[in-house]
């Protein structure tokens, strides 16, 4: 049994410690969000991001995330109350088939996570693993910038709450 | 009684005896009806049930044979089907194919969902409301022009209000469509022409369920496919005694060349797939041609050839001339998720999951496959990832039949590895085009000859002898014979009839019977190629003539709605006549009615070039398009984007590689598809929208021209003319270099 943290909670896993977390993620804790796109660190599709890095699940085995913080697309929102990235998304309707979207917000709130307010040229360079077969990168970009936007509102609207 | 009633429309408004149906109606024959053709696919399915249906509680559904693939026509059908019956966007739901509950309307394919399956819902959902009003009229005994619709009700002029649900009588829909319908005028559009929202999109941007691949069975068990290493190879031996007794395997199943493994766990199939794939020894047989010579290759092969088009005028003679060949490699759909499939056999029944792109024939194919009778299969569509036409869903979905029908009662999901995806998806076919033309004394061109080399463009199934499974088992299923798509839609000949007036025109297809490799539908089939190669000659040939390139296309272009969008995609890219781009950077100009019957689309680009490397960037792209009556324009925008930036791929990287028995581009490493260091600054989409004209459809009709306009533009910022496809870094460099 490993002790896996994902989206907040503790979660005991019957899986071998070789495990990549994809799998750990997709079937023992049955999240969506995270997919198998190539099994290769060459897609970008399983990225989840653990202790605050986008980390690519597929190559990650369950051994090296144990007593670490996994957060998945559904641990930031839903579509109730989605997460400004999802929100951003949603607005700019950024997904075609939208099996790459997950992968690509995640990596995305991870860099959003460390720089509030990053360029074009930084959002372009940290999405550089990421592959998108529809050709939706225009509507991708827009929607980390948007995604930004929103954060900084919101953040601006927290800070008044505390005050 | 077995004569089918076809009712009268105007008996239908009156409300008189429109609601006696015979019941003979229901068997599939009394639906052949003779007649003026109906519309859309209503032509195939002609009852209005069969596309939409109200329930007694108000529920209100709309169906499509169809399947969505990420184009977002789910929610282009609710809107159509929202606005026709005047209810909200949001008061029905729509279900997509199911060889259970929707119609046939064969493959989710050629940008034809609008056309096929969008006018059948557009015409059902306004005759249905026909229906409701005139059955609203005798009951209140009000003249039907007297009563309006609202939030699902009609309602009289003195208030009497009576819902849909209230309304509809057990087979009030139960008739059969009428050729013409009273469509709501488009000045009074409230949900069709607007950016509506995608249905899906939602779930996929939280990690609802959205996928064949998010399906959690009760009692699933995961399997993986062993396939042969190379074309052809028969497996010799394979000792599984010690997979067998590997942690969470449920199972082997061998079957001829046929060879997969089941766990309980997907991790522990994985495992178990590597330890076969050890142990499996094959015979391999495959004989690939040379990849660096693809012209000669094709060209040597036997064809038959078809002339299929010709005009004549001799009082137009050319003076100067060109000729130009240009190829095309094998391409990858490359789909970003790998096949999958979920299928379960229970007391003998078969249900299949699948992302195919025809539940029907699919279902055809699968049942021959099982010897089973098509009654007994049943394939409901789930979305995947986005296929960009035939790749591994078909095949995935009989790996899993074929796998389930060993484990009765146990669902089994089958997912195929990226290599598999890769390496036995049916490729997009590799091309040759000749071309040769003559200018006048005036610079037009006088005469026009084209042929191009190609296999055909759809193996799809329909019979067993399409899928791999089918192919691998021991009880084989032949590949069948390949046939050439007619016209004129065409397949390596799509768009290969220029749509230009050229006094002087001659175009052969040759086609090629033989598959060296294994190919099939890749969206815009030959039409990528073909236009590619119509619209740089066209440049070519405005070079030879002095002429602007957009000036030179519009003094050879007639059609209106054609001159239009050249016209539009200029005016927004600033095309000046004549204007050099900054150093190292490039315009280009193409345009293309797509299979000349569909959408129009024009693209200007402006691309850099770096000469010490070769590499061709995109900087931008203004796009003109007319798909007809627009939907959702959003969704035309979307599809228009993608399909410049994935064209922009195809055109500049993307080639299948293969040694002599062996396909060698199997990931993204060995097949590198564009990242993000090479997505333009900037991609705008014009739409001229036209009310009240049949959709044309979208999906594939910006790929040919944003290859042509990428070429074009690499031309003008290095002086050098590439027309071997892709127009990679290593033949920039050399083009620039000689």
């Amino acid at each position: 049994m490993t002790i896996v943290k994902v989206n907040g909670r503790d979660h005991q896993v019957d899986a071998d410690p070789d495990t990549p977390l994809l799998y750990v993620l997709r079937n023992d804790l049955a999240l969506n969000a995270a997919k198998f796109g190539c099994g290769l660190g060459q897609c970008g599709s399983c990225t989840v991001i653990v202790d605050g890095k986008a980390v690519l699940s597929c190559v990650t085995p369950l051994l090296l995330v144990e007593g670490k913080q996994v957060t998945t697309l559904e641990g930031l929102g839903t579509v109730a109350a989605p997460a400004p990235i999802q929100r951003a998304f949603m607005e700019e309707q950024a997904a075609q088939c939208g099996y790459c979207i997950a992968g690509m917000m995640m990596r995305a709130q991870a860099l959003l996570m460390r720089n509030p307010k990053p360029s074009d040229a930084q959002i372009r360079a940290e999405l550089e693993p990421h592959l998108c077969r529809c050709g939706t990168h225009m509507r991708i970009l827009r929607a980390v910038h948007r995604a930004a936007r929103l954060m900084d509102t919101a953040d601006a609207a927290s800070d008044r709450s505390v005050r | 009684m077995t004569t089918p009633v076809v009712l009268d429309r105007r008996s239908v408004l009156a409300g008189g005896g429109a609601l006696i149906v015979s019941f003979s109606l229901r068997h599939a024959a009394a639906q052949q009806q003779k007649g003026p053709e109906l519309p859309g696919s209503l032509a195939k399915t002609p009852n209005l049930d069969s596309w939409i249906r109200i329930d007694a509680d108000g529920q209100i559904t709309a169906f499509t044979g169809k399947a969505e693939l990420g184009q977002g026509f789910r929610t282009a059908f609710q809107q159509i089907a929202a606005e026709q019956l005047d209810i909200a966007f949001d008061a029905l739901k729509v279900i997509t194919a199911d060889t259970k509950l929707t119609a046939n309307e064969g493959y989710t394919s050629g940008s034809h969902s609008m056309q096929d399956s969008g006018t059948a819902i557009l015409h059902a959902a306004a005759q249905a409301r026909a229906l409701l009003v005139a059955e609203a009229a005798k009951r209140f005994d009000v003249p039907p022009d007297k009563l309006r619709t609202e939030n699902a009700a009609v309602i009289a002029p003195d208030g009497r209000r009576l819902s849909f649900g209230e309304l509809v009588a057990s087979d009030m829909l139960h008739v059969q469509a009428q050729p013409t319908s009273s469509l709501k005028d488009p000045a009074r559009f409230k949900v069709m022409g607007q950016p509506v929202p995608r249905v899906d999109i939602p779930a996929k941007v939280t990690g609802g369920v959205a996928y064949v691949q998010d399906m959690r069975l009760p009692g699933m068990v995961h399997a993986r496919v062993v396939r042969p290493p190379s074309y052809g190879a028969q497996l010799a031996e394979c000792d599984t005694a010690a997979i067998e007794k590997m942690p969470g395997v449920v199972g082997i199943v061998r079957d001829g060349n046929f060879l997969a493994v089941v766990a309980e766990k997907e991790f522990g199939a994985v495992k178990a797939m590597k330890a076969l794939s050890a142990a499996a020894k094959w015979r391999e047989s495959a004989k690939l041609p040379n990849q660096h010579d693809l012209a000669n290759v094709l060209t040597a092969l036997p064809s038959q050839d078809f002339a299929i088009f010709q005009r004549h005028d001799a009082a137009v003679s050319g003076a100067r001339s060109l000729e130009a060949t240009y190829t095309r490699p094998y391409q990858s759909h490359g789909s970003i998720g790998p096949s999958c499939a979920v299928a379960q056999f229970v007391d003998g029944a078969m249900t299949v999951w699948t992302h195919t792109q025809g539940v029907y024939p699919d279902r055809q194919a699968i049942a021959e496959m099982l010897g089973m009778p098509q009654s007994s299969v049943r394939l409901i569509h789930v979305e995947g990832s986005g296929c960009y036409g035939h790749n591994g869903a078909d095949d995935a979905a009989a790996d899993a039949a074929l796998i389930a029908r060993a484990l009765p009662g146990r669902p089994v999901r089958v997912q195929w590895m990226r290599e598999q995806e890769h390496g036995w998806e049916p490729y997009g076919p590799a091309m040759v085009t000749k071309l040769s033309a003559s200018l006048d004394g005036s610079g037009k061109i006088a005469d026009w000859n084209f042929a191009v080399w190609s296999n055909t463009h759809s193996m799809r199934p329909g019979g067993a002898g399409s899928l791999l499974a089918a192919q691998h088992m021991a009880r084989s299923f032949a590949v069948p014979a390949p046939k050439p798509l007619p016209l004129p839609e065409g397949g390596g000949d799509r768009n290969a009839i220029p749509i230009y007036n050229f006094p002087n025109a001659h175009v052969m297809h040759h086609f090629i019977p033989a598959m060296p490799l294994r190919i099939s539908a890749m969206r815009a089939l030959g039409a990528y190629h073909n236009v590619f190669s119509i619209e740089s000659f066209m440049d070519e040939l405005a070079g030879l003539a002095g002429a602007d390139p957009v000036a030179f296309r519009l003094n050879h272009l007639d059609d209106p709605r054609g001159r239009a969008v050249v016209e539009k995609a200029a005016q927004e890219f600033g095309w000046v006549s004549g204007r050099r781009a900054p150093q190292n950077r490039g315009y280009g100009f193409a345009f293309a009615r797509y299979k000349n019957l569909a959408a129009y689309c024009a693209i200007a680009t402006e691309v850099e070039v770096d000469p010490e490397t070769g590499r061709a960037r995109l900087v931008r792209a203004v796009a003109a398009v007319d798909a007809g009556q627009v939907v959702n324009p959003d969704g035309i925008t979307n599809q228009i984007e993608g399909a410049i930036v994935q064209s922009t791929s195809w055109t500049l990287y993307e080639s299948v590689t293969f040694d002599q028995a062996r396909i060698t581009s199997i990931d993204w490493q060995t097949y590198p598809i564009l990242r993000f260091n090479a997505v333009p600054d900037s991609i705008a989409v014009h739409i001229i929208n036209r009310p009240g004209q049949p959709f044309l459809g979208s999906g594939e009709t910006g790929q040919g021209p944003a290859a042509a306009s990428l070429a074009n533009a690499i031309a003008h910022a290095t002086g050098k003319r590439l027309r071997d496809l892709p127009l990679s870094r290593k033949r920039i460099k050399d083009a620039i270099d000689a």
